[in-house]
């Protein structure tokens, strides 16, 4: 009662909570973040999305971008492996469903695989697919 | 007689050997006359190994994969 009616008390506590709450939130949103390395190579267009649910460096290669590309396709890979065996599916039909979707969410400027295998530049249509893709 | 047997049945495979190594020796000449030159291709050689995948466990897997991206945007 003495505590509900002290408008200082209760601002302090709703601060106090909201702080906790933000500080709760901002520790997995910083996790989940694409590494600033990656997310730069993706808009330069010197990295995009396979149609086998990989990544793929579009054109001359660096040490820095190899390090950069296998990182995360060894990390795609374990994570397909684990989902494919959940869903009862191969490896490779978990991978290349993920590519699918993927590709379709790539932005404007981006690159990706074409199906015939040659890279494409994402406009604002729809990217070229695999006439399988959901 | 028997020794005669013995001796036509040795004569008939000694023929088939003969015709073997003639033949052999037929299809080698062919080979090397008509030579065929084969250039490497400049592009790398792509084997296309999704062709297996079935549009309905695309479809049935459509979901989860969709999921998969909220649930580890940081490798997407």
């Amino acid at each position: 009662m003495a505590h509900a009616s002290n408008p200082k008390s209760r601002r302090r506590a709703i601060a106090g909570a909201m702080i906790l709450a933000l500080a709760t939130a901002a520790l997995p949103l910083q996790a989940q973040q694409r590494d600033p390395a990656y997310a730069a190579a993706r808009a330069a267009g010197q990295v995009g999305e396979k149609t086998d649910g990989y990544l793929g460096i579009v054109g001359a290669s660096t040490p820095e971008l190899r390090a950069l590309v296998d990182d995360l396709n060894i990390k795609r890979r374990a994570n397909y492996t684990e989902r494919a065996r959940a869903q009862s599916a191969t490896l490779e039909e978990y991978a290349f469903t993920q590519g699918c979707v993927l590709i379709l969410r790539t932005v404007p400027g981006e690159k990706y695989q074409a199906p015939g295998g040659t890279w494409q530049t994402r406009g604002t249509g729809a990217p070229e697919r695999d006439s399988r893709c959901p | 007689m028997r020794i005669e047997q013995g001796d036509g049945r040795s004569g008939h495979r000694t023929l088939r050997t003969v015709a073997l190594v003639l033949g052999g020796a037929a299809a080698l000449s062919g080979a090397l006359s008509g030579c065929i030159s084969v250039n490497a291709p400049d592009k790398p050689i792509v084997i296309e190994l999704n062709i297996n995948i079935k549009q309905e466990v695309i479809y049935r897997l459509a979901d989860d994969v969709k999921q998969n991206i909220e649930s580890n945007p940081e490798i997407f």
